[in-house]
């Protein structure tokens, strides 16, 4: 299978300006630069069917055509390198294997939706990433790559790397967006959407690590190329980060749709020790929990939202059948109450309710009406926020009571008591 | 402009009106408590969601702007749940401390529980201690961060009205809690606001704090009489309790709307300068160290009166008015002393340092009515000569309306001037040292024990009302004139304050076509 992301990932000294150069690096910067406008840039992201990799999957091409190029104000693009969802460590890999990937798509998507400033946003706990990244960045200035002028042509790029500070909710767009303004990170109300008001109240797009790494490939080899790489509306490949009880837990480059069950068995080597398998999360913890009789599914944005669950991050953690799913859940729920910014009350208090909820029932001192209130406590909370970390709380924790209730009933019984 | 229907109600409603706003108009109460019209749109607390059709989530209406033809559902079955979970969410971590809180009775958690929740405990578990309860943040506020809510409507206020930005809300998630930032106070001259728009019991005045509960408090509107801005306030007084604070009537002022003075707003001077009301008053007539009736009163008055008059000095007699008497108190002092005694020196500018002032609403000009007393005494005297010629001895009568003659021109002046004059008339509502030199005192009552009228520092005329009767035997300054006018033999024939203002509608030019009526609630400027 070609490889497009990681095709550099393990090489010596892959982030290296000059092995990346050597390896065609910057020709499709080139290229769009010289030979193309910046809609036909947008025009062939949009025909490679090239899907938001961050988690949210919407179609790049159209997010880039929404700035408003006769704006008067600076457009800026922002990389989202904010990686915190449970599970997923493919932009650390990016970021530390192949950085000028991420810079050269950089440059073709700036050319494209007319910005002179890019940001970086590197999540605080990634230090390695942001050193390597930041040298890369450094390359490409001395070899006039970024900068005034660059590659001796009429355009300027600069790039801007920063360190978050460690709070998942900055890898929400807008929330990020605020932490990059020097603000506490709380998602914004929308609309207006970031492509007309986001950083410092400009235009601005802002793109994962993962999908910028593939746009180069896309000006290289073609946009019908790249969406024969994967499946129907959901074009190339993506890096599934699979980790749990495998046996060869990592990073995989698949197609675009590729069966569940082909990564846990064929790529992942199964379930170890002979055990069975009994949950997957198919796309960070934020994704629904599947069960082991729904592992069938297509591993893209459409498929796993048909069977009500999530692509998201690509995050794959698989559970076999020694998993406590009650355990599970809990944990889940922890790093909700922990991570939710406080902004909305029902996600501010309903993620921690439910979380010590939980915590009870695991702990064996909840009561039968506990849990028959835990589901609609969860769903209270979703649809009713600034941002989807809210329905993440209730899809997410609500999947494990829905799909494994009985696991959480043995933890109840025994605590029934007749007493009115 | 859209159209929209809202409950099947319909309207039409500028663009950029937001649903919240336009289901007012209609009587359409959406519950809020982020949400204030003040402050910029923060869209946190949830509790404002509604249906609108063709979306699948539920918006808030304070941020949703209308569009034509939108329908909007504010009690669908959806919306009606999603209200009640919302308050549960807020009471999860909440202490429910209702009967030690002040809010109490006036906390928008407990009438929306009562209007949209109404539901059974589903909480087992513990709730989250937030570190501050009691705590003081400022001379005048003290914090409760388990009973904040995290509307942030103080973190807004400060932030956006009077850019001090002391607040701010520390850590996530539901350990969230607001407080002032690391070596700050909130301390500045709007402090007490923040107690006002806070929906729930997290801020409250320590002026306020456990002294009446709100339910036996009585508003009355009024005008702020500290200084010449005029903000529009709420007298709010203990109606029937006068045993639960120091027999005070006065809790405690509030500010009240007026987009064109003061918004929603009050400086603290203001807001704490109430407690001259219950305390420290004239509350008897008195001749040098007797206890006397108000008959008697006026005889020794026109007896001082009368001879003057008839021998034409009535130049021997001195009137020291006042900016802090209403305009109709003015306006009798103006037709007694000017129109029915001709020739009686009338001032009422004396040499006041200037108070504390700021760009926003606190003006250094502590008088609620110098612009009105400016137009309806048309002063020809000047309070410094008035006491100049006391000193020298040309005056006989000196009445004096309000002012603390001691504090601005001192012990010694006042003391050679109460031995010069033959009668020294301190009209006050307070005691102080010109007490003691007057020889007649007579008690005015103070604004919240009367009618009237302030001209603020824009020429608005505001009116005020009476909350409650004048403590002891005090009257208002225009009734002790009209006794005194009857007494000289030229009554005044005035029942009441609104009878007055009539007179000064038609003989005072600015003020022509100006009724009670008219002014309502929010004023009327003055004609040019």
């Amino acid at each position: 299978m070609e490889k497009v992301i990681s095709r550099h990932f393990g090489q010596d000294s892959s982030q290296s300006f000059i092995n990346y150069v050597k390896d065609n690096g910057y020709r499709a910067a080139r290229k769009a630069l010289t030979h193309m406008t910046p809609s036909q840039v947008i025009d062939e992201v949009k025909k490679s069917n090239l899907r938001g990799l961050g988690g949210a999957g919407f179609p790049t091409g159209r997010k880039w055509s929404f700035i408003p190029r006769e704006s008067p104000k600076p457009k800026y693009l922002v990389v989202n390198a904010d990686e915190g969802e449970p599970g997923t460590f493919k932009d650390r890999y990016i970021l530390e294997q192949d950085p000028h990937a991420v810079l050269e798509g950089i440059i073709i998507t700036c050319f494209a939706i007319g910005s002179h400033k890019a940001y970086v946003y590197i999540r605080g706990e990634y230090e390695k990433s942001f050193q390597t990244f930041q040298g890369a960045v450094e390359e490409a200035y001395k070899a006039g790559f970024l900068g005034r002028g660059i590659m001796g042509m009429d355009f300027d790029i600069d790039v801007v790397v920063h360190q978050g500070a460690g709070a998942y909710i900055c890898g929400e767009e807008t929330g990020l967006l605020e932490s990059l303004e020097g603000k506490k990170g709380f998602p914004r109300l929308k609309p207006p959407f970031p492509a007309v008001v986001g950083l410092f109240g400009c235009p601005t797009v802002v793109n994962n690590v993962e999908t910028i790494a593939c746009v180069a490939p896309i000006i290289n080899k073609g946009a019908e190329w790249f969406a024969q790489l994967g499946c129907e509306k959901n074009g190339g490949t993506r890096l599934f980060c699979v980790s749990g009880h495998v046996q060869k837990p990592g990073l995989y480059e698949l197609p675009m749709g590729t069966p569940l069950r082909a990564i846990i068995y064929e790529h992942a080597g199964g379930i170890p020790l002979g055990h069975t398998l009994k949950a997957v999360i198919p796309g960070g913890i934020s994704a629904p929990v599947l069960t082991a009789d729904e592992i069938d599914v297509k591993m893209d944005f459409d498929s796993l939202k048909a069977i009500g669950s999530m692509a998201g991050s690509g995050g794959i953690i698989v559970m076999d059948d020694t998993t406590d799913m009650v355990f599970a859940a809990m944990v889940a729920a922890r790093f909700f109450a922990n991570e939710s910014c406080g902004q909305c009350s029902p996600c501010r208090e309903g993620s921690g309710w439910a979380y010590r909820n939980i915590q009870r029932i695991y702990e064996r001192t909840a009561r039968p009406h506990d849990l028959n209130n835990l589901p609609g406590i969860v769903d209270n909370i979703g649809g009713n926020t600034i941002c989807a970390f809210g329905d993440a709380v209730t899809m997410c924790v609500g999947s494990y009571v829905a799909k494994f209730r009985h696991e959480f009933e043995n933890k109840i019984r025994g605590r029934i008591c007749n007493i009115n | 402009m859209p159209h929209l229907t809202i409950d099947g109600k319909q309207i039409e409603v500028p663009a950029g009106t937001t649903i919240i706003q336009a289901a007012k108009k209609l009587g359409i109460s959406i519950p809020h408590y982020c949400y204030h019209s003040a402050l910029p749109i923060a869209g946190n607390c949830r509790i404002c969601l509604v249906e609108v059709d063709k979306q699948s989530k539920l918006q808030i209406s304070c941020y949703t702007p209308v569009a034509e033809g939108m329908v909007v559902s504010t009690n669908s079955p959806k919306v009606l749940e999603a209200r009640k979970s919302v308050l549960e969410f807020l009471l999860v971590n909440h202490p429910l401390d209702c009967p030690v809180c002040d809010q109490s009775g006036e906390c928008k958690l407990q009438d929306y529980y009562m209007a949209h929740g109404l539901y059974n405990s589903r909480l087992a578990d513990v709730k989250v201690k937030k570190e501050k309860k009691a705590f003081s943040i400022g001379p005048t506020v003290m914090l409760d961060q388990e009973r904040c809510i995290l509307c942030t409507r103080c973190v807004r206020f400060t932030d956006n009205i009077t850019k001090t930005h002391e607040f701010g809300i520390f850590n996530r998630g539901d350990h969230s809690q607001l407080d002032v930032y690391p070596g700050k106070q909130l301390d500045n001259n709007y402090s007490g606001n923040v107690v006002d728009i806070c929906p729930v019991g997290a801020l409250t005045d320590k002026d306020f704090r456990f002294k009446c509960r709100v339910w036996y408090l009585e508003p009355t509107q009024s005008v702020c009489p500290s200084c010449s801005m005029g903000c529009n306030i709420t007298v709010e007084w203990d109606k029937s309790r006068p045993h639960a604070y120091k027999e005070a009537r006065v809790m405690r002022l509030k500010p009240r709307l007026n987009p064109d003075v003061n918004s929603y707003w009050i400086c603290d001077k203001g807001r704490y300068n109430y407690h001259f009301i219950d305390e420290n008053r004239i509350l008897r007539v008195q001749f040098k160290d007797e206890l006397i009736s108000w008959e008697r009163a006026m005889d020794i008055l026109a007896q001082a009166i009368s001879p003057l008059r008839d021998s034409h000095r009535l130049n021997r007699i001195g009137v020291l008015a006042s900016a802090q008497l209403t305009n109709e108190d003015l306006f009798v002092i103006q037709k007694l002393f000017k129109q029915l005694l001709g020739g009686v020196s009338v001032d009422f500018r004396v040499p006041e340092k200037p108070g504390d002032s700021d760009h926003f609403l606190m003006k250094a000009d502590k008088n609620p009515n110098t612009a009105g007393a400016a137009v309806i005494l048309a002063s020809d005297g000047n309070a410094q000569q008035i006491m100049e010629k006391a000193k020298q001895g040309e005056i006989d009568v000196l009445y004096v309306f309000a002012h603390d003659l001691v504090k601005l021109w001192g012990k010694d002046t006042v003391e050679q001037i109460a031995g010069k004059v033959k009668l020294l008339v301190f009209q006050g509502s307070n005691i102080n040292e010109t007490c003691s030199y007057a020889h007649l005192n007579l008690p005015r009552s103070v604004y919240a024990e009367k009618e009237g009228t302030f001209t603020n520092c824009q020429s608005r005329v505001q009116r005020i009302w009476s909350a409650f009767p004048p403590l002891g035997e005090a009257r208002a300054d225009w009734e002790i004139l009209s006794m005194l006018s009857e007494k000289l033999g030229t009554p005044l024939n005035y029942k009441d304050s609104q009878a007055i203002f009539k007179d000064i509608a038609a003989t005072i030019a600015p003020f022509s076509e100006m009724t009670y009526e008219k002014l309502s609630d929010q004023g009327m400027l003055l004609k040019k």
